[in-house]
């Protein structure tokens, strides 16, 4: 479901400063924000913000932090051009225009009693994120939560520290595997589809929502690892990427068949955009 | 006794689990079990795949040997896998190495042992065709997803 716009006015960016500014992987940060004018964001997991460097320009990123937490706003962003250059190099004290939150959102409130089963691929566990806390700050709501993330190798594991914390719970069920490894690594090698059966080892199929966010081509693959294992279509949530520019379904350069990215996504029920996936033309 | 037990472990085995009693019996009869401290390398590139083996405890890194680097861990293998399939194609060589990351058990099958049972039965050599090609399908579709380096900064 697309959420409300925001208000007053969508396309005037809102002042932040920067309070906190972390490296994370290489050509990776993370920025924690506080607003200027003091109202704090709320957002659901999921959504995305325009985050506009002064005389640079803006770029949509995803929102990475705790939704609990609206008066600190955290965004996790990898320099692969002008604007991700200039964001992922902003200090303490920095300002940035953010105009936002846009965009629907992970279902994990509604997903309360089934077993969460996140799916992430590289970057793709910063839009995660915010539904992992919503799952954490609520264990006792879910059936089960595990988390399976993927990357290139082990010196690019996004939020590595956090993801040992994660492990470390009783509750919590974490597999994390690298594409491509050195002696001395003692976790998994593999893509992210030859962690599932185990992840999914005990697991009744039918309870699962799974919520997975990475590169296209590794979703679909996950996808089709995930219908073979069982789990229903109509249970699985992905967050699709296209080049957004106003956010607001005006100017189409998200347009992704009949729906636009930035207004009707980027999470979409898999379902609904089974057919389109894969398509080379869109 | 030890049969036995190999053919109860076998019939357990997502692989082997639709194979009737008759031609578990002869896998059986071709397994041995294997252990493998810590670090140690099960086998080398270019040397005789005369056994694969399957996990039963423990990890294994599947690597390859890069020049005056140190190698690329290009898959782990975990208990309930299978690895070493060059026993299955001539000239029957391994093709990377496998190196124990932990304490190892495993039961490796005789290679020749099977090759010798599929020629006398050709009939046998299609059943475990049908039952391993998905399996080898699906590692080498991961495979494939691996060298996209889908992670990468887009160029």
């Amino acid at each position: 479901m697309a959420a409300p716009l925001p208000t007053p006015d969508p396309m005037l960016p809102r002042r932040y400063r920067v309070t906190r500014a972390k490296g994370e992987i290489a050509g990776t940060a993370t920025v924690e924000l506080a607003p200027i004018d003091g109202a704090p964001m709320t957002f659901s997991p999921g959504q995305f913000n325009m985050l506009y460097a002064f005389g640079v320009g803006e770029i949509p990123v995803s929102i990475s932090g705790d939704p609990a937490r609206p008066g600190q706003l955290t965004h996790t962003t990898r320099d692969v051009g002008l604007v991700s250059k200039a964001i992922v190099g902003l200090k303490e004290g920095d300002m940035l225009g953010i105009r936002g939150p846009f965009g629907s959102a992970w279902p994990i409130e509604a997903a309360a009693g089934r077993h969460a089963l996140f799916i992430a691929g590289g970057l793709g566990l910063a839009p995660l994120r915010p539904a992992i806390y919503h799952v954490l700050n609520n264990r006792a709501d879910y059936a089960g939560l595990t988390l399976v993330y993927g990357a290139r190798s082990p010196d690019e594991l996004l939020y590595a520290e956090e993801i040992s914390t994660w492990k470390s719970r009783l509750d919590t069920e974490v597999e994390v595997t690298v594409d491509h490894a050195r002696p001395g690594w003692t976790g998994r090698v593999g893509v992210v589809t030859t962690a599932l059966p185990h992840a999914l080892a005990g697991t009744d199929p039918a309870t699962i929502e799974a919520f997975i966010c990475g590169p296209e081509i590794m979703m679909r693959f996950t996808l089709q690892a995930l219908e073979a294992a069982g789990v229903s279509s109509d249970h699985c949530w992905v967050s699709m990427e296209r080049n957004m520019k106003c956010a607001l379904g005006f100017c189409g350069h998200c347009q992704f068949g009949g729906d636009f990215i930035c207004k009707d996504g980027p999470v979409f029920r898999h379902d609904t955009v089974a057919a389109r996936l894969g398509l080379k033309e869109l | 006794m030890e049969i036995h037990r190999f053919e109860e472990i076998l019939a357990q085995h997502p692989l082997f689990a639709s194979f009737d009693t008759a031609t578990i019996a002869l896998f059986a009869g071709c397994a041995r079990h294997e252990h493998f401290r810590a670090g140690e390398r099960i086998y080398s590139e270019g040397t005789p795949a005369d056994r694969f083996f399957i996990v039963t405890h423990g990890d294994v890194a599947l690597e390859v040997a890069t020049p005056e680097r140190e190698p690329i861990i290009t898959e782990t293998v975990h208990a309930g896998e299978l690895f070493g399939w060059s026993w299955l194609i001539a000239p029957f060589k391994h093709s990377n190495d496998a190196v124990a990351l932990n304490e190892v058990r495993a039961i490796s099958l005789d290679g020749a042992c099977l090759r010798t049972k599929c020629e006398a039965n050709p009939a046998l050599g299609y059943t475990m065709f049908q039952h391993w090609v998905p399996h080898l399908v699906t590692r080498l579709r991961s495979l494939r997803l691996q060298v996209l380096d889908l992670y990468g900064v887009k160029a």
